[in-house]
């Protein structure tokens, strides 16, 4: 069933009517039907304002963006949790950001360092704690190439200098010190920290060898931007590229490294995936390097065969030729793909509760599988991600914006979709319910989903999550339609 | 007096971003646009109104100015 949009309009009203009047007002403007001629969002929908309280929100907070996000994937750099304990541990590895190297040696990934504020430390402030810590751990990780300060909620409030700290250690150990200012309480969502941590790279990491002319460019470098390698997205994205022609020069920042980034400024192009936590610093290297930058879509072949035209469109006919002759050959086998799985999913519906780019991104890759998007939402998307979002989608899909619990749940019990793609806070209750859900956020431990191989375990995963004999299984024999014959259930 | 970027699209459109904002838009009219005169006053399409002091000739973009709300 799909709804046209006087219909989704009459269901977000019913939605809405549980609210006391005043929330019920603000909710509003966060919900609308999806008309895909609109150009921009600003007059249809209110995005990237605070969560009003008394609705469970699924939104984190600024360290969340900067340290889990842009910062947490960087492989050589010491991200120093600079605060209580519990920010670190809790947010160490959880990602799934893959990268090469060894752990502790040259990658730190998956360990947490953090400065564990204790009261003393609040009441006398941290930073020679802070300068300590990061002498310390230059003795103990001689090959990190920089250390990172990533400020929990405390340093904001204490009001300590952690940039003075900063500049003073990177001289004392030779290395990049970067100051984040992410504390958990700026901003209305992580999206701030995205912000925050771009603006960090900018000021404190991007013009670390701009006298260094050593590099050998070539005519064919590009950075791949916003790509945060989860389950080794940036490596089936890389690959796709090298069999273009074109030359990978550094990750930003799945299994990225500083040295990477600071050469970023040789690339001829910037493709960035995320847009929504990226393109500040696309921005800015358009600015100031003179960087085109391109968004791109690698989930799906159609997807993928229109990105890889685009940007071969920047190059000279041989990456053209290039494009062409890889789409080509991958046909055959996506065609096999397509034709497996299709008639297994054909016509399911699915309701998307994301964050950055994906409840946009991963529409096409669906619909390759021939199934529909009946619901697309982002959790701290701003007005330009709903722009592009429209055309993306179907004329009459809903669209929620940092859906509260109850709103969500509402849909669901009322949309009947036969998969939903969240997150983990949405993972358990949604099973209790009895619908087959996959995690968006981290490919529920699979992956990657990005390039042709990438869509290959989409499409497996998704087949596997919704024809799951367990979703039958849910109720007990004696509750079923009396039609169903028992033995059938056996 | 918000700190604006000025860009071209792939349409090759002027756009308008504030950065602070993560505010998008097209600009709809520029008042001087010739080569050894840039800027005046900007329009943008959601009807919004900018004025940039006169540049004296026309700017490599994207370029970061401030301007100023009319």
């Amino acid at each position: 069933m799909t709804m046209n949009r006087q219909e989704t309009e009459q269901l977000i009203q019913e939605v809405l009517e549980v609210y006391p009047e005043a929330t019920g007002k603000q909710r509003a403007k966060h919900l609308m039907a999806n008309d895909p001629s609109l150009e921009k969002s600003n007059k249809c929908i209110v995005a990237n304002k605070k969560a009003l309280p008394g609705v469970m929100t699924a939104r984190g907070c600024a360290y969340a963006g900067a340290k889990g996000v842009v910062w947490g994937p960087v492989k050589d750099v010491l991200n120093i949790s600079h605060g209580p304990v519990g920010c670190g541990q809790f947010s160490r590895a959880g990602r799934r950001n893959y990268v090469t190297g060894y752990s502790g040696v040259n990658i730190f990934n998956d360990i947490n360092f953090t400065s564990d504020f204790q009261e003393k430390d609040v009441v006398f402030g941290g930073d020679k704690k802070l300068a300590k810590i990061i002498t310390e751990l230059d003795g103990l990780f001689p090959l990190a190439k920089g250390v990172t300060i990533q400020s929990e909620c405390p340093i904001g409030l204490i009001g300590d200098d952690i940039e003075a700290v900063a500049k003073k250690s990177a001289k004392d150990i030779g290395k990049v010190v970067v100051p984040v200012r992410c504390e958990g309480f700026r901003g209305v969502s992580q999206s701030l920290g995205h912000h925050v941590a771009n603006d960090s790279l900018r000021d404190w990491v991007l013009h670390g060898r701009d006298d260094d002319q050593s590099f050998a460019s070539t005519p064919y470098d590009v950075a791949i931007t916003g790509d945060y390698n989860i389950g080794g997205d940036a490596w089936s994205t890389r690959i796709l590229l090298e069999q273009i022609g074109l030359r990978v020069i550094a990750q930003w920042s799945g299994d990225g490294s500083i040295p990477e980034m600071q050469t970023t400024r040789h690339a001829k192009l910037n493709l960035l995936h995320c847009y929504r936590s990226m393109n500040y610093i696309s921005r800015h290297m358009e600015e100031k390097y003179g960087i085109p930058w391109l968004e791109y879509n690698f989930f799906g072949p159609t997807k993928i065969a229109e990105s890889l035209r685009q940007i071969a469109a920047f190059f000279d006919d041989t990456i053209k030729e290039n494009a062409e002759r890889v789409i080509a050959e991958y046909r055959p086998t996506m065609d096999a793909l397509i034709a497996k799985y299709r008639p297994r999913l054909e016509g399911k519906r699915v309701l998307l509760f994301v964050g950055g780019l994906r409840p946009r991104h991963i529409i096409g890759a669906y619909e390759d599988l021939g199934m529909e998007v009946i619901g697309a939402g982002y959790e701290f998307a701003h007005n330009d991600d709903y722009d592009r979002t429209f055309k993306e989608l179907q004329d009459g899909a809903l669209i929620y914006d940092d859906a509260t619990s109850f709103e969500l749940e509402s849909f669901v019990e009322r949309l009947k979709p036969d998969l939903i793609g969240s997150g983990i806070k949405e993972k358990y209750v949604f099973h209790k319910m009895g619908i087959p859900f996959r995690q968006m956020h981290s490919w529920d431990y699979s992956g990657p989903y990005h390039g042709y191989d990438g869509f290959a375990i989409f499409a497996r995963d998704m087949d596997m999550t919704i024809n799951n004999p367990c979703w039958q299984k849910l109720k007990a024999p004696w509750q079923r339609a009396q039609a169903e014959p028992l033995s059938a259930a056996a | 007096m918000p700190n604006v970027m000025l860009r071209h699209n792939a349409a090759g459109q002027l756009v308008f971003y504030v950065t602070k904002r993560d505010h998008e838009e097209t600009v709809t009219a520029l008042e001087h646009a010739s080569p050894d005169r840039w800027g005046g006053e900007i329009r943008l399409a959601d009807g919004s109104r900018f004025y940039l002091e006169p540049l004296a000739r026309a700017p490599k973009l994207p370029m970061t100015v401030r301007v100023k709300r009319l």
